[in-house]
């Protein structure tokens, strides 16, 4: 049948199942959006494209699905290059289709003509620039599966408006793709597997790291049954939190530089460590030379580049995490562990409650204690979707999440901004959960303009802004690195309650503890968009800290607490 | 610690637009150093061959071949380095020689199995294929005559023996090709 290279785009969108996209017109992309009225396509119009790039971010990881950005050429794909980079360092499925001038201008500086396929270059898994109409179904295609498959990541189909206007024949070619040079994982040989057993079944103190490979692989029941089985403590990365029930007895917690003591400790003590889907970050690792310096290493990843990048692995296992489990599972050996989860338990105490009991209740409102108090409340079953900074680290520590695909953050790439856009896209997949976007009082106003998407698109969401009126994380920093000079992080912002008014929204303000419950209650209750804005005290800390590039058993501890009430 | 040497990379790609750039922010990202570099058609259509010589580690170089097969449009890398292989350059020198010079200097292409290609009044030029050593041992010895203009092809490089390093990829050892049917 015939068609303009601007339904095609439609076209193939609707049969690889995309229900909502999120986008932006602009001139190149005009013939896309005309096109668009015809389709039965829920658009999401953004207010920068930052947004748009964060939803379809968000879409993608609260659903396990592909998301999808539109914009035009020029200003309108650079604004989302902040978030094609930050889906590529998290793994996160995204399509980013763009206009781009006609073929004729290209290369001549024509009016908003960007060179996005080499702006994008690095910061996508692949790209492709598309100047025919009948070239657009193909790229369109290998770009869903390219996202999806192997290692998810971001990938850009930048279409010259005169392919979107000229006419093709369009066929749907449902034959599997075919790209000769993209290679999936193979499975894991047999003799790999049995040395693989052989570590495991050998090691006195093991660990399992778990990754974003968790959720990516749908690996978590797996994984439970594989860690249970064998009776290994699991830590968990930032990303891979949700991946492992945090409640499970095993559950150690977040590792590295915001990890609690008894985590990174029982890392450096092991004798083993199995890396599942992660990539031994250098917030994670601390300093390499004295990291874990007694275990050997197995490393199960997606991706062969990741082995042996930071640090060197006994066993790399180059492989599907889920399909991994599946093939070790039946000739794990049940074991049992007494004496190194006895010990795990001695240096993990009770100190977790202990940190929240320890923060007086004096009228003060920290932000451990929202955090905290949002888990209870929420019976931790909510979506959560944090920014980047303090707030960020205290949610990982203080709400435990249980189910995958639960707590949305930027980890990677750590993209202020990006907990709104992210939890509009998460509120598209997502559409029965609670969800609740997390903020910093900076990162919040990067990406505030979202709040009138939230309005138009009648979206319901949960927003706490926790305010403290500084640069929290980087004030923190300059207290502990810079001798507290607090350069440029003093923040004055605007009246959080009367912004989401202004949009015809919901809001409230927490000053203290005992009004947290009453807050969320009434976000909760609200049909539409709600704000808290939680006034939290102003120059807390996050604790403990290992400081970037120290050995992961040096950290600076609370400061209320004696050192020798430490294990 | 395993030390860093000279390593040559064979990558068959496709012929594509944009592919050698991929190939090349490649190296800059990750930071390798691109010593050599040579781009060329092969037998097979829209197959393109690629030598690249770097230095890296047995760490970095496995790494860099990983990170290589990820680039969608690469079909197959190898690293020629501990495989026995015949690499070669090509050069053009351009060298002063005047009347009473010119015998010498023929006698030494002769002696280095280089070609004269091109004879002028005051200058010849002078071809050589060989590994890099026989061609810094010539230009050593044209340098005192005068030496007006240079320039490499850059290594090519091939295996020994019947073996291929064909684009496509020897059963067994590689990781397999994509299908979304997989």
């Amino acid at each position: 049948m015939q068609r303009t290279g601007a339904q095609v785009i439609w076209e193939v969108l609707a049969r690889e199942g995309v229900e909502v996209c999120f986008g932006y017109p602009g001139g190149a992309i005009m013939p896309a959006y005309d096109a668009l009225l015809e389709y039965e396509m829920r658009h999401v119009l953004v207010r920068h494209e930052q947004g748009a790039a964060h939803m379809a971010d968000g879409y993608a990881r609260a659903s396990g699905k592909v998301g999808v950005a539109v914009a035009t050429s020029g200003p309108g794909a650079l604004n989302l290059v902040t978030g094609i980079a930050t889906a590529m360092m998290d793994s996160s499925p995204i399509v980013c289709v763009t206009g781009q001038v006609a073929a004729s201008l290209l290369g001549t500086d024509g009016f908003q003509e960007t060179d996005l396929t080499g702006v994008t270059l690095p910061i996508t898994k692949h790209n492709y620039l598309v100047t025919k109409a009948n070239e657009i179904a193909p790229a369109l295609r290998e770009a869903f599966y390219i996202a999806r498959s192997g290692r998810p990541g971001p990938v850009v189909v930048d279409i010259t408006k005169d392919a979107q206007q000229a006419s093709t024949d369009f066929e749907w070619d449902d034959r599997p793709v075919e790209l000769p040079g993209y290679r999936v994982p193979t499975p894991v040989l047999p003799a790999t597997l049995t040395r693989a057993l052989e570590l495991i079944h050998g090691a006195k103190r093991p660990v399992i790291l778990a990754g974003h490979g968790v959720i990516e692989s749908g690996a978590t029941a797996e994984l439970v049954r594989f860690a249970e089985t064998a009776q290994i403590p699991v830590a968990i990365t930032l990303l891979g939190l949700s991946g492992f029930p945090a409640t499970h007895p095993l559950s150690l917690g977040m590792m590295g530089m915001h990890g609690e003591a008894w985590v990174n400790t029982a890392i450096q003590e092991a004798d083993l460590l199995i890396a599942c889907g992660m990539r031994f970050d250098d917030r994670v690792t601390g300093k390499l030379a004295t990291y874990a310096p007694h275990a050997r290493k197995i490393h199960i990843d997606i991706d062969a580049s990741e082995i042996n990048k930071n640090v060197k692995v006994d066993l790399p296992i180059v492989s599907d995490l889920r399909q991994t489990l599946l093939a070790l599972q039946p000739q794990l050996e049940r074991q049992e562990r007494g004496e190194w989860l006895a010990r795990v338990a001695a240096l993990k105490g009770e100190t977790a409650v202990r940190d929240i009991q320890a923060l007086p209740d004096d009228g003060h409102l920290y932000a451990a204690h929202v955090m905290h108090d949002l888990w209870r409340l929420t019976e931790g079953k909510a979506l959560v979707v944090t920014d980047v900074g303090q707030h960020q680290m205290w949610e990982a520590q203080y709400y435990k999440h249980d189910y995958p695909r639960k707590l949305l953050t930027s980890g990677g790439l750590g993209t202020m901004g990006f907990a709104l856009p992210a939890a509009i896209g998460a509120r598209f997949a997502q559409p029965q959960d609670e969800i609740w976007a997390i903020a910093g009082d900076g990162g919040f106003q990067m990406t505030a303009a979202e709040l009138a998407t939230c309005a138009q698109e009648q979206i319901k969401l949960n927003i706490a802004v926790i305010n403290n009126g500084y640069l929290g994380m980087v004030r923190q920093w300059q207290e502990f690195f810079y001798d507290r000079r607090y350069s440029a992080t003093p923040m004055k912002s605007p009246d959080f309650v009367k912004l989401a008014e202004a949009h015809g929204l919901q809001g409230t303000v927490v000053t203290r503890r005992d009004q947290v419950a009453a807050a969320v209650e009434a976000a909760r209750k609200a049909p539409g968009t709600f704000l808290v804005e939680f006034r939290v005290e102003k120059e807390d800390s996050v604790y403990p800290m290992v400081p970037a590039g120290a050995d992961l058993g040096q950290m600076i501890r609370r400061p209320h607490r004696s050192p020798t009430s430490e294990v | 610690m395993d030390r860093a040497i000279s390593r040559t990379f064979i990558a068959h790609v496709e012929d594509k637009p944009g592919v050698l750039n991929r190939v090349v922010s490649l190296f800059r990202r990750r930071g390798y150093n691109i010593e050599s570099l040579t781009v060329g058609r092969t037998h097979e259509p829209g197959v393109s061959r690629l030598t690249m010589i770097t230095t890296a580690n047995e760490d970095t170089a496995r790494r860099l071949e990983a990170n290589l097969y990820k680039l969608v449009n690469v079909l197959r890398v190898r690293d020629l380095t501990a495989i026995p292989s015949v690499s070669r350059d090509l050069a053009l020198i351009k060298v002063k020689a005047s009347a009473a010079e010119r015998a010498e200097i023929l006698e030494i292409t002769k002696v280095f199995r280089a070609r004269v290609v091109d004879i002028a009044t005051d200058a010849l030029i002078v071809e050589i294929t060989g590994e890099q050593d026989k061609i810094d041992g010539l230009v050593a010895l044209l340098k005192p005559f005068g030496i007006l203009e240079m320039v490499n092809s850059g290594m090519v490089a091939m295996v020994r023996s019947a073996e291929s390093a064909s684009a496509e990829p020897a059963s067994g050892v590689r990781p397999q090709r994509a299908s979304s049917a997989a």
